[in-house]
């Protein structure tokens, strides 16, 4: 492998990326591009290679082929979920060890953790230990945390897992601010309706690139119609391309209405996402099956 | 009940480590206390000085070995010898026959001290020599009253150096790994070596404070003497503590868990203490087993620590207990920076050092 130096691109990213542990090929000639003032997100099941692109981008594992492209580190914020805070240190203190590491001076650390902490609801909380937050202000606190040093590029796994919905909205804000004053952000999460939230989303499967666009371009390049039925209209496992929404059973009909009856549904990321998982593990089945 | 059983069986059957330290252990413990856990002195390292020595030599119990005879070298030199640790017993002869020999013993090889004292009286008692030159007179040199605590304590120090350079570090280093801030430290604008630093720098202050502690506990308390030079022995324990943290560290390259941590650490900390002399005379251990006690750091910091603090022994006796500290340090130490790199510089970060300094951005490609 080898390291150039290059001039700051306008878009950090990876192009072509392959990275394996072992044997095992974790992401498969993979590309993603994340520009700056912009969110950009990758989705993916457990085990789809989310982790393992952002840890590439960060830094923290080696590809095996492709091409990186970052920052320097100090103008990189990286947050691998809860686990980026010190549960044995208190707020002030995660916040003095990240100031310290990055050279952020006494004055203005005190300036930048005031204005993210009380944006992050954690103002009242600085004496308190880590490990003794609750779940959604220790990813708050993880987000403080990578946005004190004000990076070019925020790399952010699963902020929002786990989180309860009232701290994900807050950190919602907090991340779409960052994005607002320039930073370039790139969120993985499980959670299809943060994605469409991005300007760009990147859907991962198995390690490679199931779908790639603007969440509004990806569902119009869904092919098929979908429409919903009630769930008692047909018997269970009839329609094995169907899938709950809401209270309805949502159909995908890949070679057009079935029936006029049948009025078509508006599709939405997470039903482009199933299609083109169902698309990609039955690619042989006849349409309609 | 079964299913628990098995369920046991099966994740066990999964951590291998347990499983060789449940089956290790016991082999351990019997070749230890089978064949090298032996307090019997067979032979205790002997020079003869005096006029007489050629006579006298001749004359010796067997348990007395003879490594040098020096005719020309009187009661100083013999003693000198004894302080260089290069013998346990001196014997000093008349200038004639029928004057009365010296015994010298060294009273830091508490268990060889013993034998040379029961050798020299069973051979008075028995008309054998070297009473036959007449009456010996037995003087225990550094230690004259065989206290435990004169040769246990600068041992202690030695252990517990191990024990917070070993167990401490690993711990500490492992820590961050389970917790997943290693990751994130990784990622961060800090060479390698800063982390590794940073990592066993507070280790190594409390290390010295401890060591400062017991060696002044036992200076005040119990009364160990503190005869050689201070600059030596806070050479030698810092020698020992590179080597120490160094394992310390190296134990953290290789464990995913405190506990696995804390298995290895156990695995390094009984041998250095049943296998270095700090318990069990080394020159009692048979000689398959005592090979692995050559190899362990505990064995020399208790020569150093035992040669400086009691016998007031100078650093160039000690030369071969240095050099084999400083070749174990660099050897540890290399290999646990080796394994600690590899694990904050997944990315090549080293090579980037400079230009994250200077703050260019990166292009990697594979």
């Amino acid at each position: 492998m080898s390291l150039q130096r290059s001039a700051v691109p306008a878009v950090w990213g990876v192009e072509d990326l392959t990275v394996r542990y072992g044997q095992r090929t974790a992401l498969d000639h993979v590309s993603l591009a994340v520009p700056s003032s912009t969110l950009t997100a990758v989705v993916g099941g457990d085990g789809s290679g989310k982790s393992t692109l952002l840890r590439a981008l960060a830094g923290a594992v080696r590809p095996a082929g492709g091409c990186v492209r970052r920052p320097a580190a100090h103008q990189v914020g990286y947050v691998a979920g809860a686990r980026a805070v010190y549960t044995d240190l208190t707020v002030d203190e995660n916040v003095a060890f990240v100031a310290e590491a990055y050279g952020i001076g006494r004055a203005e650390r005190e300036a930048r953790a005031l204005l993210l902490l009380r944006r992050a609801g954690l103002i009242d909380a600085r004496e308190r230990l880590a490990g003794r937050l609750s779940g959604g202000m220790r990813q708050k606190l993880a987000f403080v945390l990578a946005a004190l040093h004000e990076p070019q590029l925020l790399i952010l796994d699963e902020p929002t897992t786990g989180v309860d919905p009232v701290s994900r909205a807050e950190l919602w804000r907090l991340i779409a601010a960052a994005a607002a004053g320039g930073v370039a952000i790139v969120v993985a999460t499980t959670y299809l309706d943060e994605a469409e939230r991005a300007a760009a989303v990147l859907v991962l499967q198995r390690g490679r690139a199931l779908l790639a666009g603007a969440p509004a371009e990806i569902t119009a390049r869904l092919a098929g119609v979908l429409f919903d039925l009630p769930p008692d209209a047909v018997p269970a496992g009839a329609l094995p391309r169907s899938w709950r929404n809401g209270a309805l059973r949502r159909v995908w009909a890949p070679a057009g209405r079935p029936s006029a009856a049948a009025a078509p549904a508006t599709p939405t990321l997470a039903d482009a996402v199933i299609v083109a998982s169902l698309s990609a593990e039955k690619p042989a089945e006849e349409p309609g099956s | 009940m079964w299913a628990i059983a098995v369920k046991e069986f099966l994740q066990l059957r999964r951590d291998r480590r347990t499983v060789a330290m449940l089956l290790l252990l016991p082999f351990l413990f019997l070749i230890i206390f089978g064949y090298a856990a032996s307090f019997d002195i067979k032979s205790v390292p002997t020079i003869v000085a005096g006029p007489l020595a050629r006579q006298a030599q001749l004359l010796l119990p067997k348990v007395f070995d003879v490594v040098g005879v020096h005719p020309d070298q009187g009661r100083a030199e013999a003693v000198d010898t004894l302080r260089r640790g290069q013998a346990v017993v001196a014997v000093v002869t008349p200038a004639h026959l029928g004057g009365t020999p010296l015994l010298l013993v060294d009273g830091t090889e508490f268990f060889a001290a013993r034998a040379a004292q029961v050798a020299s009286a069973t051979a008075a008692t028995s008309g054998n020599a070297p009473a036959a030159l007449g009456k010996v007179k037995t003087e225990v040199l550094f230690n004259p009253e065989l206290r435990t605590s004169v040769i246990m304590i600068p041992g202690l120090v030695g252990l517990i150096l191990v024990f917070v350079g070993t167990v401490a570090t690993a711990l500490g280093v492992v820590r961050e790994r389970q917790a997943g801030t290693l990751e994130q430290l990784a990622v961060m604008p800090f060479r390698p070596r800063e982390v590794f630093l940073g990592k066993i720098a507070p280790y190594f202050l409390i290390a010295a404070v401890d060591m400062v502690v017991i060696v002044g506990a036992g200076l005040l308390i119990f009364n160990v003497p503190f005869r050689g030079s201070v600059l030596t022995f806070a050479l030698g324990a810092l020698l020992f503590l590179f080597v120490t943290l160094g394992v310390g560290v190296l134990i953290s390259t290789v464990s995913q868990t405190q506990g696995q941590a804390i298995q290895l650490a156990i695995m390094t900390l009984l041998p250095q203490i049943l296998l270095s002399g700090f318990f069990f005379p080394l020159s009692s251990i048979v000689p398959a087993v005592r090979w692995i006690g050559y190899v362990l750091p505990l064995t020399y910091f208790v020569r150093i620590s035992r040669g400086v603090m009691v016998r007031g022994t100078p650093i160039t006796a000690l030369w071969l207990p240095f050099l084999m500290l400083a070749m174990l340090g660099t050897l540890v130490f290399g290999l646990s920076v080796l394994r600690f790199r590899r694990d904050l510089a997944p990315a090549g970060k080293g090579a980037a050092g400079a230009s994250r300094e200077k703050g260019e951005a990166q292009e990697e490609a594979a």
